[in-house]
C-alpha cells in the first residue's frame, strides 16, 4: 500500500517538475525544477528496492545540474524571464508527434511486460552494490569500459581545449599590470 | 559473536525516531552556535556572550526570539518562490541526511507510558545498505540551498556567493568520494553498522590507524562541505557581504544556520563511525557515552580550527582539491588495493 501511494507520488511530481522545466520561460524555475525532478526519481528507485542505484541517481545528477546552474549564471540573467522565439512549426509537430508515440508505448509496456523474463534475475544473498558490481564485471564489462575510454576521450579534449594558458594566472597578471598603471599615474 | 535479536522495527517507532532526531538536533544545532562563540571567545580571550542569564546560557533563547519576530523581508525584484523555498531546502536535506544516521543508541519505550508503551526506537531511522553514500548525497543537495538563495535575490553579492557555491561543490565533492572509498574497499561494505562491526577490537583496530591519508582527506572535505573556515568562501562577511544570505532576514536565514550546524554535526557523527571506532565500548567506558565524546571532540576541533586558521581564496580552494587531495586520495585508493590484494 506504501509502495503505491510513494509511486503515485513520486509520479505526478516527476512528471509535473518536467512539465515545468518544459514549460516555463524562467532559467531558474526550469534548472530548479530538473534537478528536483531528478532527486525525485531516486525516490523511485528507492521504492524498487534498489538503494544504490537511487543513490547514484542522487549524487551524479545533483552534481551535474549544479555545473549547469553554474553556465546559466554566466549566460542568463536568472531573475528576468527568457524572451522565447519560436518560428519553427513543423519542430513543434514532430516533436509532439514523438511525445505522442512516447505516451502510447508507455501505456502498452505493461501489457507487454508480462512476457519478459529477467536474464540475470538478483541472486539471493548478496546486497545491492554487490549484485549491481556482478552484473557490470561480467556480462556488462564491454559497455562499462567503452564508457570508461568514452569518458576518458572527453576529460582529454576538455582539458586540451581549456588548458592553453593554464600556466599563466589570470588575475595576479591583471593585477600586475592595474598595480603598474596606478604606479605611472601617481609618478605623473 | 554473539548477535543480539533486535524486536521489530514499526513505523510508530520509526516516527517517533524522527521525532526526537528533529527535536534534538534542532536544539543541538542552537546550542551549537553559543558553543562556537563561547570557544572562539575563550581561544581569543575575550568573555564571548555574558549578560543574559548565567555565562550568557540564555543568549540562544534571545537569539531565537530575535530570529522568530524580525520581519521577513522579500527583495524586489527578486525571484519570490525560489527565495522562499531556499532556506528549507538547506534545513531539510540536512535532517533527511541524520535519518541514516545512527544518532542515540536504540531503546524501547517503558510499558507504563500509555499509547506509546513498547515500542521499539530504533537508533537508525531509516538503516538502508547504502547509508554513507545516501548521507553524502543529500549533505550534497542540501548546497542546492545557497546556490538558489544566492541565484534568486537578484543582488550582485549573491551571485557571487552562489558561483562559489558552484566551485565549492564541484572541488570538494570528488575529494569526499574517493576519501572515503579506500576504508569501503577495506570493510566491503557501505553500511555505518559493518563499519562499527569492523572496528569492534578496541583502540587498535580504529579505522584510523589503517588508513590516516583517508581520515585527514575526509576531514578537509568534510570542513568544505559543512562550509566551515577555511573554506568559509559563501559567506565571508570581508569580501562578498554576506554572499548567498546577504538579503535574508529573520528566520529564513536562521534555517540556513540550523542547516550548517546539522550539517556540522553529521560529518562529526560520519568521522566518528568511519574512522574513530564508532560507537563500541572503550575499556571501561560505555559505547554510547564514548561515541558523543568522539562526535563532540570533532565538532570542537571544527570550532579550534575556525580560531587558528585564516581563510583561503576560491582559486585555493579548486587548486587545493584538484592538483593536491584528489592525486593523494587516488594514489591512497591504489596503495590499498594493492595491500589487499597481496
Amino acid at each position: 500500500m506504501y509502495e503505491q501511494i510513494a509511486f503515485y507520488l513520486f509520479s505526478v511530481l516527476i512528471i509535473g517538475l518536467f512539465l515545468v522545466t518544459v514549460l516555463t520561460k524562467n532559467v531558474l524555475y526550469s534548472m530548479t525544477s530538473l534537478a528536483a525532478g531528478m532527486v525525485l526519481i531516486a525516490g523511485i528507485f528507492f521504492t524498487l528496492g534498489a538503494d544504490f542505484l537511487g543513490v547514484v541517481q542522487l549524487i551524479v545528477y545533483v552534481g551535474a545540474i549544479m555545473a549547469l546552474y553554474a553556465f546559466a549564471m554566466m549566460f542568463f540573467d536568472v531573475t528576468k524571464d527568457v524572451k522565447e522565439n519560436n518560428t519553427n512549426g513543423s519542430l513543434i509537430f514532430l516533436l509532439g508527434g514523438l511525445t505522442a508515440l512516447m505516451f502510447v508505448i508507455i501505456m502498452s509496456a505493461p501489457i507487454m511486460s508480462e512476457n519478459i523474463q529477467a536474464l540475470y534475475p538478483p541472486m539471493a544473498g548478496v546486497t545491492n552494490p554487490q549484485a549491481v558490481g556482478m552484473v557490470l564485471f561480467t556480462k556488462y564489462l564491454v559497455p562499462f569500459e567503452v564508457a570508461a575510454v568514452m569518458l576518458l576521450v572527453a576529460m582529454i579534449a576538455g582539458i586540451i581545449l581549456a588548458g592553453k594558458k593554464m600556466d599563466q594566472s589570470l588575475t595576479t597578471e591583471d593585477d600586475v599590470i592595474v598595480e603598474i598603471d596606478i604606479l605611472e599615474e601617481d609618478e605623473k | 559473536m554473539e548477535i543480539a535479536v533486535l524486536p521489530e522495527v514499526t513505523s510508530a517507532g520509526v516516527i517517533i525516531k524522527a521525532i526526537i532526531i528533529l527535536a534534538i538536533i534542532s536544539a543541538v544545532a542552537g546550542f551549537g552556535t553559543y558553543l562556537e562563540r563561547k570557544v572562539l571567545a575563550f581561544m581569543q580571550r575575550r568573555l564571548g556572550p555574558m549578560h543574559v542569564g548565567p555565562f550568557g546560557l540564555l543568549q540562544i533563547a534571545a537569539d531565537g526570539i530575535k530570529l522568530f519576530t524580525k520581519e521577513d523581508i522579500v527583495p524586489q525584484n527578486a525571484n519570490k518562490l525560489i527565495f522562499q523555498i531556499a532556506p528549507s531546502i538547506t534545513a531539510a536535506t540536512a535532517f533527511i541526511a541524520l535519518a541514516a544516521v545512527p544518532v542515540f543508541p536504540d531503546f524501547t519505550i517503558p510499558e507504563w507510558i500509555p499509547l506509546l508503551g513498547g515500542v521499539f526506537v530504533p537508533s537508525i531511522a531509516a538503516d538502508i545498505n547504502v547509508g554513507v553514500l545516501f548521507i553524502l548525497g543529500m549533505m550534497a543537495a542540501g548546497l542546492y540551498g545557497p546556490l538558489l538563495a544566492g541565484m534568486a535575490q537578484a543582488n550582485k553579492w549573491g551571485i557571487i556567493g552562489s558561483a562559489r557555491t558552484a566551485i565549492q561543490f564541484l572541488s570538494y565533492e570528488v575529494v569526499t568520494g574517493l576519501s572515503i572509498l579506500a576504508p569501503i574497499m577495506l570493510v566491503g561494505s557501505l553500511s555505518l553498522v559493518d563499519f562499527n562491526e569492523y572496528q569492534t577490537g578496541g583502540f587498535a583496530s580504529w579505522m584510523v590507524w589503517q588508513q590516516p591519508v583517508a581520515f585527514i582527506l575526509f576531514l578537509i572535505a568534510g570542513f568544505a562541505e559543512t562550509n566551515r573556515t577555511p573554506f568559509d568562501l559563501l559567506e565571508n562577511e570581508a569580501e562578498v557581504i554576506s554572499g548567498y544570505a546577504t538579503e535574508y532576514s529573520g528566520m529564513r536565514w536562521g534555517m540556513f544556520f540550523i542547516g550548517e550546524y546539522a550539517n556540522m554535526i553529521t560529518v562529526s557523527v560520519i568521522a566518528a563511525v568511519m574512522f574513530m571506532g564508532g560507537y563500541n565500548d572503550l575499556g571501561f567506558i560505555a559505547g554510547w557515552l564514548i561515541v558523543i565524546l568522539k562526535i563532540a571532540f570533532i565538532f570542537f576541533l571544527m570550532l579550534w580550527v575556525r580560531a587558528s586558521w585564516p581563510h583561503i581564496r576560491p582559486d585555493q580552494l579548486m587548486w587545493l582539491c584538484w592538483k593536491v587531495l584528489m592525486p593523494i586520495a587516488v594514489i591512497n585508493i591504489v596503495i590499498t588495493g594493492f595491500v589487499m590484494m597481496v
